[in-house]
């Protein structure tokens, strides 16, 4: 643009051609390595011994069951996590009470521990030798090697993703809307449903969507209380392994190549919802221009 | 309704927002809460409305105790000062909204009427269907105002109504909001931290400071009678001078003036920069110019005495005054704060 009205310009910070290409290469090389490249395997490798193979592995009773295991904790979840989410954000957003911070802290915990060290947790918490495994045990309640214990420890892993997606939102939204509305004479249902709700829905959407990729995906802290019985509390995810466990790569990479299928859609369903404003901090919807601010 | 605070306090963790402040506030009366930031005002105005709870203290509206009646049925129309539209409902929606949610039923063409109806108060005839964002900054706050109208308050509170518009705008804000008040003669109270729309709009003024009352009155008794030198110079510019209070006269370089009844000792002495002129020979106190600033209703002269103080004062715009003169400065009037 600018080098044909002055013939060179003096590169601004960074911004040197050698520099610049050297980075983009490098990133491009990276990406490829480290993303594109596997993607593609799995697409390759499930097809590699043709298309019966596959159609066989997805038909597969076993495949059938982990599918509908993997959906079934999404269904559990998925709606569980969303609605602590926003109870969670709204106590955090809209309330003062002692301790907020330390909440605020303590959600975001599953992101920053390996999920394997949750499932072991759950192992202690429920197992037999566990804290409340032996009541539990009593009552003849199973949740570990079953499917609670595969809900639960899902729930676990993604228990933060809604509440991070709605509290940096409804921070910067503040509670005037509330307060109006309250001071109208809306009772606190109505404000959630007509105020607070319609403002934060795409933000509510994005955490939905990106909880369900990992509940489905979820294998470090399913694996360790699933118990891999096949036919039985085999996830996708770990039914993916347990074909890969046994020799039968092009199994796997047809069992995968749903997972993938999930990340597909799950991306469109993200690209989708950012052009709506979420997945940002976004100001206020209503915010005063630079003139107005000013003053 | 009129409406009556006593003893009200508020503390916030350990911060006492509000201390001890009674006031009563007649029906149909348009006051201003005025005062720095961090006076209370914000909060005293919280509590009426009830979006705070008092911690000591009581709110009456008419003889009723309000003190713990919620927010939702005190019957308080609150306009925000970053107006609180809800961005996804149309105007006549947001105006709407109080009458769809009101405990009282209303036909859907009561509603449709009455927000037609408040839309031609506001000015605002065939905006209803824009969104806020659509809309000017002095336009929303209108739609504020008619929505807090819409359920019939008995008391209006705005908070800081106009602090997030620019001049012109808010001076048209400020008429028009005159004219409603006059119109509708609902008991009104504002928060402000701007001297000139307190003075400007309220029937009474009341001017806070660390969550206390300093004074209150008419425009004309805190404008002509500051009690302390805080509201002396909270008002407006006003130029402070040294000054020793000695049988009823006080001295402050070089000028005297008659403060009879103060007791002897060290003051301050006040003046604004219209209460001051300039003059080549004396008497008055010795000066001269370091600047003089051109503005559109006069000239404003900033000057040194001779004991180093700062003085500014406005002459006509077309006295002859130049920097680095020497002259005189002379006191009008002045107020005296023993220190």
């Amino acid at each position: 643009m600018g080098a044909t009205r002055t013939g060179r310009k003096p590169p601004r910070v960074g911004d040197q051609p050698l520099f610049r290409r050297m980075l983009i290469g490098i990133v491009l090389v990276i990406v490829a390595l480290l993303i594109v490249a596997p993607l593609v395997v799995i697409g390759v490798e499930a097809f590699s011994k043709g298309w019966v193979v596959y159609r066989d592995t997805i038909i597969h009773p076993d495949t059938l069951h982990a599918i509908g295991l993997t959906v079934f904790a999404a269904i559990v979840a998925v709606p569980v996590n969303t609605a602590f989410g926003v109870a969670a954000a709204w106590s955090i957003t809209k309330f003062d009470f002692w301790g907020r911070r330390f909440l605020l802290v303590v959600i975001e915990i599953p992101f920053s521990v390996s999920p394997i060290v949750a499932g072991v947790a759950y192992l202690f918490v429920y197992g037999l030798q566990g804290v409340f495994g032996p009541m539990l045990d009593e009552y003849g309640i199973k949740i570990l090697f079953a499917i609670p214990g595969i809900i639960l420890a899902s729930m676990f892993v993604t228990a933060p993703f809604v509440a991070r997606e709605l509290i940096p939102l409804m921070q910067a939204q503040g509670r005037d809307l509330e307060e109006a509305a309250t001071s109208l004479g809306a009772s606190g249902w109505r404000t959630f449903f007509s105020v607070t709700l319609p403002n934060v829905k795409w933000a509510l959407l994005y955490g939905v969507v990106l909880c369900n990729a990992r509940v489905m995906g979820e294998f470090g802290a399913v694996s360790v209380v699933s118990g891999n019985i096949r036919g039985q509390t085999n996830t996708l995810p770990l039914h993916i392994e347990l074909l890969y466990h046994d020799y039968q790569a092009a199994g796997a990479f047809a069992a995968a190549s749903i997972l993938a299928l999930i990340a597909v859609f799950t991306i469109i369903a993200k690209v989708a919802l950012e052009r709506q404003g979420a997945g940002r901090v976004r100001r206020p919807a209503l915010v005063t221009s630079p003139a107005e601010k000013a003053q | 309704m009129k409406i009556r605070l006593e003893n009200v306090v508020k503390t916030f963790e350990t911060f006492r927002a509000v201390r001890d402040v009674s006031l009563t506030i007649e029906s149909g009366e348009l006051v201003a809460l005025l005062g720095p930031s961090g006076s209370g005002k914000t909060t005293i105005l919280r509590m009426v409305a009830g979006l705070e709870y008092a911690d000591g203290g009581h709110i009456y509206f008419g003889d009723q105790d309000a003190t713990d009646i919620p927010v939702r049925d005190r019957g308080v129309g609150f306009v925000f000062q970053h107006y609180a539209l809800f961005p996804h409902m149309t105007v006549a929606e947001n105006i709407a909204f109080g009458m769809k949610v009101s405990k009282v039923k209303r036909e859907k063409a009561a509603i449709e009427a009455r927000v037609v109806e408040l839309l031609r108060l506001v000015r605002l005839e065939g905006l209803g269907d824009r969104f806020p964002a659509q809309i000017s900054g002095g336009q929303r706050q209108r739609v504020a105002l008619a929505r807090a109208l819409s359920v019939d308050p008995k008391v209006l509170l705005l908070d800081e109504p106009f602090g997030a518009l620019d001049a012109n705008v808010r001076h048209d804000l400020r008429r028009w909001l005159r004219e409603i008040h006059r119109e509708l003669g609902i008991t009104t109270i504002f928060v402000t931290h701007d001297q000139e729309e307190a003075l400007d709009l309220a029937d009474r003024v009341v001017i806070l400071k660390d969550g206390h009352i300093i004074q209150q009155g008419t425009a004309e008794e805190v404008c002509r009678n500051p009690q302390s030198a805080f509201v002396m110079k909270f008002l407006g510019d006003a130029n402070v001078l040294a000054a020793e209070v000695r049988d009823g006269k006080a001295y402050a370089s070089g000028a005297a003036i008659d403060v009879s009844g103060m007791a002897d000792g060290k003051a301050e002495l006040y003046a604004r920069p219209a209460d001051l002129d300039w003059s080549a020979q004396g008497p008055g106190i010795p000066a001269s110019i370091t600047r003089v600033l051109d503005r559109p209703d006069g000239r404003r002269v900033l000057a040194t005495t001779e004991t180093g103080d700062q003085l500014e004062f406005d002459v006509e715009p077309e006295r002859p005054v130049k920097a680095g003169e020497g002259g005189f400065v002379t006191l009008r009037r002045a107020k005296v704060f023993a220190l």
